[in-house]
């Protein structure tokens, strides 16, 4: 088992959601995160003062998948996201050792 | 004099004017609250509120006999008495002349002058401010500089036949100033620069990111502000009159065109045209025009608007040169326009548009006015920032005039008010008294 991370574009989001629902992945939590990559925030100027913003609001999406399916949730995650433009973000996979599903006790992969 | 009989028509303009007016200070509120970080919005705009209130009382108890009695026919200062304005409400107004309208009237239409110029100083000392000090420095400063300036410069004295008595001393030497370029603008960007060194810098200044939270707030305060100032401008024509209709085209279009200078600065300098600038021109416009907007033509009033927009954007960055935290630039705004406003006179002041005014440059009136002008520019700014000086230094020996800089970091909101403007963590309780 393995769980999905995407740190991706707020207003990517809906997208991300409608390309994973339609690939047959169900199932993801959303959190409203901040943060920043390799070009260090955007700089924002307010009557000629520059501010840099380095702490920039992203949606962090983990969608729990089976081993599997793991590289095919990436690669919609991926596609989906996609703007060409800088600050599009990240997706990652992580090994996942024990899944419970609180209603029915299931485990292993049957609880994914 | 006798025959002289109140004009319903005026009367009902400069009450209307007098609320527009009053409605400036709770814009200037929310102007300089969204310019401010979230937990210092409720103290920014509690330093204009209670300035209302301040103000107003003194000037029942004193503060319009100070500014505009005539009894100790003194050019500095009208007269030294407890008034509580207690007049009859069938007296007219007598500045310079008779205006057919209650002296009630016009003493609140200039109660909201006096009310608004102490609250411009605040923008200058945003987040760091003790507020009881504030509010005592309120008092002390009218009482010192704000109603003798006013005095100086609106007060055209009491006329009686020929004889004039009790007339300002600015007014006197013919230094034009409509709506008040000088006794307001100059005067309020000179105290905040003085303050501004008083009290220091503030916790991470340059460091830390000050941008403003809130450009809807500061947006609906600038239009608040240009709605009121119509009352400002056309309102000190004290009538329903060509003057009045004068200044309020001029506060328009220089207004319009100083929001579209500050604006060409921006693209030119920064790349990008932004909401805060379109705000600050357009205030920055509306300083320009005050003194000048019953003096010039309306073309004129596009030029002297323009500049003063592109002149007050260039301006702003002067307090990162000479190194004093003057937090939403009362100084590149108020003092920077209000002087640009008060010379363009100099050079657009027009006695064709205006028997009242004289010819300036352009009008072949030679330097004479523009020296006036800056004469009177000058001497204000020099006794605004040395006056308000010594208050500030002696308030800050004595009471002290800043938070502790563990409160201001933390938010002066509530370390002052005990309150916070947004709830941005989870949910409260109580309601309860102790």
């Amino acid at each position: 088992m393995k769980l999905v991370t995407a740190i991706i574009k707020p207003q990517k989001l809906d997208d991300v959601k409608e390309a994973l629902i339609a690939a047959g992945i169900t199932g993801m939590t959303v959190s409203e995160a901040k943060g920043f990559g390799r070009q260090l925030g955007l700089t924002e100027v307010y009557r000629g003062a520059q501010y840099k913003v380095d702490l920039i609001p992203k949606i962090r999406l983990e969608v729990l998948v089976t081993a599997a399916t793991a590289d095919k949730a990436i690669k919609v995650i991926t596609d989906a996201a996609r703007t060409g433009n800088i600050g599009d973000g990240k997706v990652w996979a992580t090994p996942v050792d024990s899944v419970v599903r609180v209603r029915t006790g299931e485990s292993g992969e049957a609880a994914v | 004099m006798t025959d002289v009989v109140l004009n319903t028509g005026d009367t009902a303009w400069v009450l209307a004017s007098t609320a527009l007016v009053l409605l400036m200070t709770p814009g200037l509120a929310l102007f300089y609250g969204g310019m401010v970080r979230a937990k210092s919005v409720l103290n920014m705009m509690m330093m204009s509120m209670v300035t209302i209130g301040v103000v107003s009382v003194l000037w029942v108890i004193y503060g319009f006999k100070l500014a505009f009695g005539y009894e100790a026919n003194s050019q500095w200062y009208g007269s030294l008495s407890l008034s509580g304005l207690g007049s009859s409400i069938n007296e007219l107004t007598n500045n310079g002349g008779i205006y057919p309208i209650p002296l009630l009237a016009f003493a609140a239409f200039q109660l909201m002058f006096a009310v608004i110029t102490p609250a411009l100083i605040s923008g200058a000392i945003a987040d760091r401010t003790k507020f009881t000090s504030w509010a005592i420095f309120v008092a002390v400063w009218v009482t010192l500089v704000y109603f003798p300036v006013a005095h100086w410069v609106f007060a055209f004295g009491n006329k009686v036949g020929d004889t004039v008595t009790g007339a300002g001393f600015l007014a006197a030497r013919g230094v034009e100033d409509f709506a008040g370029g000088t006794a307001v603008h100059i005067n309020a960007g000179a105290a905040g620069l003085a303050l501004a060194i008083v009290l220091g810098k503030r916790v991470g200044w340059r460091k830390e990111s000050m941008r403003p939270h809130s450009m809807p707030l500061v947006l609906i305060g600038a239009a608040l502000l240009w709605f009121g100032w119509f009352g400002f401008n056309a309102g000190s024509a004290l009538g329903a009159n060509g003057v009045a209709a004068l200044a309020f085209m001029n506060t328009q279009v220089a207004t319009a065109a100083a929001a579209l200078g500050w604006l060409l600065v921006e693209k030119l300098r920064d790349g990008h045209p932004t909401s805060l600038g379109v705000a600050s021109g357009a205030v920055s416009g509306l300083v320009a025009i005050t003194p000048a907007c019953a003096f010039v033509a309306p073309w004129a009033a596009v030029v002297i608007g323009l500049i003063a927009g592109m002149l007050c954007a260039l301006a702003v960055g002067l307090k990162y040169k000479f190194n004093f935290d003057d937090s939403l630039d009362v100084v590149g705004v108020h003092l920077v326009g209000g002087l640009w406003g008060c010379l363009s006179i100099g050079f657009f002041g027009s006695s064709a548009i205006n028997s009242l005014g004289l010819d300036g440059i352009l009008y072949g009136g030679g330097s004479a006015l523009l020296g006036k002008q800056a004469f009177g520019a000058f001497f204000v700014l020099a006794y605004s920032f040395i006056v308000t000086l010594i208050i500030g230094f002696i308030i800050n020996k004595t009471i002290g005039f800043r938070v502790k800089p563990d409160a201001e970091v933390a938010g002066i909101d509530y370390d002052q008010h005990a309150e916070t403007a947004y709830e941005l963590t989870s949910s409260s309780r109580g309601g309860f008294s102790s």
